[in-house]
């Protein structure tokens, strides 16, 4: 069942006047569950379709339905509501809080959400430990690597249950031990908790360990391929 | 403690100096304003202290048109009903009569003119403490046939205790006043106008010099305080004003009163300024703890954080930076201005002597009224607000995708 739909998405970005066109008639479906890669080159619309896919930036034209809600219909208060409760993002970089500790990065998220304090608590370590930071849970993202950063984030984007997480290039500061250990870990939450994975990348390393893998070009969709249960 | 509380907490600390620095600005800033203010506003109290509580009262009732022309023709007949009445008026402390004329003095080679006021001795030094000014000689009582003079006036004279001055002067319609009286007593007073004029005989003998029987030139009345001198004044004003003339301090001594505000406006230009500098070092901690977390803003509203609460804790950032630095500065100058206050400042040399020419007392004085602190206060979290409005404008125009992309 698809649970990412998009007709003829656009997206026109203002450069001083000059329109760039980001998304040219994007047509998509991810099926729930999915691991899916978007790859392209540096310009080719990842971030923007990840942002339009997340409800961070609003539609030109087209429509776009993710779970059960129309995205291109909603206010950006509704908005916020449904990125809270239904996508965990993951960015390239600085995704955390500098001034929280690990545990309380993840907190937040489900102090956003109102869930009881224990239950955070508990949630908080346990993610962080299925990311392999148990004993790290105290330290501020200043006192962890850049990789470990990038784990947190994960545990944080997971921390409020979502439908779906989005990793915009979450590889693209990691080395590649840092980077395969990160796709490690995405890989197992998507196949316990079996959440919806898009992640945007360029890095072959990442693109190999994809199920699905979109390319993108100028903007619009290039290839889609599925690969076997083995990959 | 609250999460949203402790995230702004640790913003604030996240760059210790430059917090530190926005605290200890503002701090110096209300402790040298208060410094100010303490000092104007004690300083104002004493000077009309000085002068109302020596010489003119808050208030003065006389025959109507007396103040003009001051002339002992405008004097009125003294009702003991009249006493009674304004004694009894809300807040009124003292009532004290008196009847006053010029004339000359003097006392052998040398004359002077001065100011010859009759007392009752006993209620007037109830009221001015007149009594304690006195450094020579005996003070009057009921009865007493003596003078006191100012110290200025009996210097000029070159006369002391013992001795005997001849007052020649105009009195009541018009006659001749003149009188010959022992100097039994010498007051000084720190303003140099009172002290080179004054000279005080019992109100009997001054109505007998004056021609003047059982009339007075003024009632002259005290009050709580300053404050409650409009609602005074128009108590006094509803019963009286037909008949009488009744003027405050300030229509008798308008020069002190304009003093006091020209002052006072100089005092608030300089505050003015004070604010203005430490309004824009607040403002500029904020601004850099605003622009340095624009990626920060947009990672949270990205992840769902509603613009409210974000708003909430850059509020308390920038609320929490001036209250520390209102709230220590306040208590550091509380013993500061205490001691001040039981310790004012007395200048000395040229300087004193130029200050009690121009008829002000040479001394700083230092007052703690809550009024001043409340006005601190009030004015460093207006400017605190206006500071923090700068994130709230940014928080509620940041576009989550533009910040995260300038990185
Ligand atoms: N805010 C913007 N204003 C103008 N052009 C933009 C903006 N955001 C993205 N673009 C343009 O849209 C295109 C797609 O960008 P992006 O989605 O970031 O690509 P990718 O993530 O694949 O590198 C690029 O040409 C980029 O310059
Ligand atoms: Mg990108």
């Amino acid at each position: 069942m698809a649970v990412i739909m998009s007709e003829k998405i656009c997206k026109t970005y203002n450069d001083g006047g000059v329109p760039v066109k980001a998304l040219k008639d994007v047509d998509m479906e991810i099926e729930d569950g999915e691991f899916t890669a978007i790859v392209g080159p540096s310009g080719s619309g990842k971030t923007t379709l990840l942002n339009v896919i997340g409800g961070l930036d609003t539609l030109t034209s087209g429509k776009l339905r993710v779970g059960d809600k129309e995205i291109s219909e909603m206010t950006p208060n509704d908005l916020i509501e449904f990125r809270l409760n239904n996508i965990g993002f993951v960015f390239q970089a600085y995704n955390l809080i500098p001034v929280l500790t690990a545990i309380e990065n993840v907190e937040f998220i489900m102090l956003l959400q109102k869930v009881s304090k224990e239950e955070r608590r508990g949630r908080a370590r346990e993610l962080l430990k299925s990311v392999g930071l148990e004993d790290m849970i105290n330290r501020k993202p200043i006192e962890l690597s850049g990789g470990q950063q990038q784990r947190v984030a994960v545990a944080r984007a997971l921390a409020s249950r979502p439908r779906f997480v989005l990793a915009d290039e979450p590889t693209a500061n990691l080395d590649t031990a840092s980077a395969e250990n990160l796709l490690d870990i995405m890989e197992r939450m998507n196949d316990e908790h079996k959440m919806t994975f898009i992640f945007s990348t360029h890095d072959q390393r990442v693109v190999r360990r994809a199920r699905r893998v979109i390319t993108l070009k100028d903007g619009q969709v290039d290839t889609d391929e599925r690969k076997g249960e083995n990959g | 403690m609250n999460m949203y509380l402790r995230l702004a907490w640790r913003n604030i600390w996240r760059n210790k100096r430059r917090s530190i620095i926005s605290i200890a600005s503002v701090l110096l800033a209300v402790l040298i304003a208060l410094f100010m203010r303490s000092m104007q506003k004690g300083t104002y109290a004493r000077a009309i202290d000085n002068v109302v509580s020596f010489y003119t009262g808050y208030i003065q009732i006389h025959n109507p048109g007396y103040w003009d022309k001051k002339s002992l023709n405008k004097t009125f007949a003294v009702q003991e009903s009249l006493i009674e009445n304004v004694s009894s008026t809300e807040y009124v402390t003292h009532v004290t009569p008196r009847l006053e004329g010029y004339g000359l003095i003097s006392g052998g080679e040398r004359t002077d003119v001065g100011l010859v006021i009759g007392i009752n001795p006993e209620v007037e030094n109830d009221m001015t403490g007149l009594e304690g000014k006195l450094i020579e000689g005996e003070y009057l009582q009921q009865g007493d046939m003596g003078i006191m003079l100012a110290k200025g006036l009996s210097d000029h004279l070159d006369l002391g205790i013992g001795d005997t001055v001849v007052i020649l002067g105009q009195g009541y319609h018009d006659i001749m006043a003149a009188g010959k009286y022992e100097i039994q007593g010498l007051i000084e007073f720190p303003i140099k106008q009172l002290n080179n004029t004054m000279s005080y005989l019992t109100l009997e003998e001054a109505q007998y010099l004056f021609g003047a029987y059982n009339r007075l030139t003024s009632l002259s009345i005290m009050i709580e305080g300053e404050d409650k001198l409009d609602e005074v004044m128009n108590n006094l004003g509803k019963k009286y004003s037909e008949d009488y003339e009744i003027m405050s301090w300030k229509e008798m001594s308008p020069e002190l009163e304009q003093g006091i505000e020209a002052d006072n406006a100089s005092g608030l230009i300089m505050l003015f300024i004070l604010y203005m500098v430490v309004g824009f070092g607040i403002l500029g901690t904020i601004l850099m703890m605003t622009m340095e977390r624009t990626r920060e803003f947009g990672v949270l509203i990205a992840v769902g954080m509603k613009r409210g609460y974000l708003r909430l804790i850059t509020l308390i950032e920038s609320i929490f930076l001036s209250f520390v630095g209102v709230v220590l500065g306040t208590i550091l100058s509380v013993p500061i201005l205490a001691y001040f206050r039981s310790n004012p400042i007395y200048f000395t040399g040229e300087l004193a002597k130029s200050m009690t020419e121009f008829g002000y007392e040479p001394i700083l004085a230092f007052t703690l009224a809550p009024g001043i602190f409340l006005w601190q206060a009030v004015v460093v979290f207006i400017i605190a607000f206006i500071a923090a409005l700068y994130p709230l404008w940014k928080i509620t125009r940041l576009d989550a995708v533009d910040a995260m992309r300038s990185v």
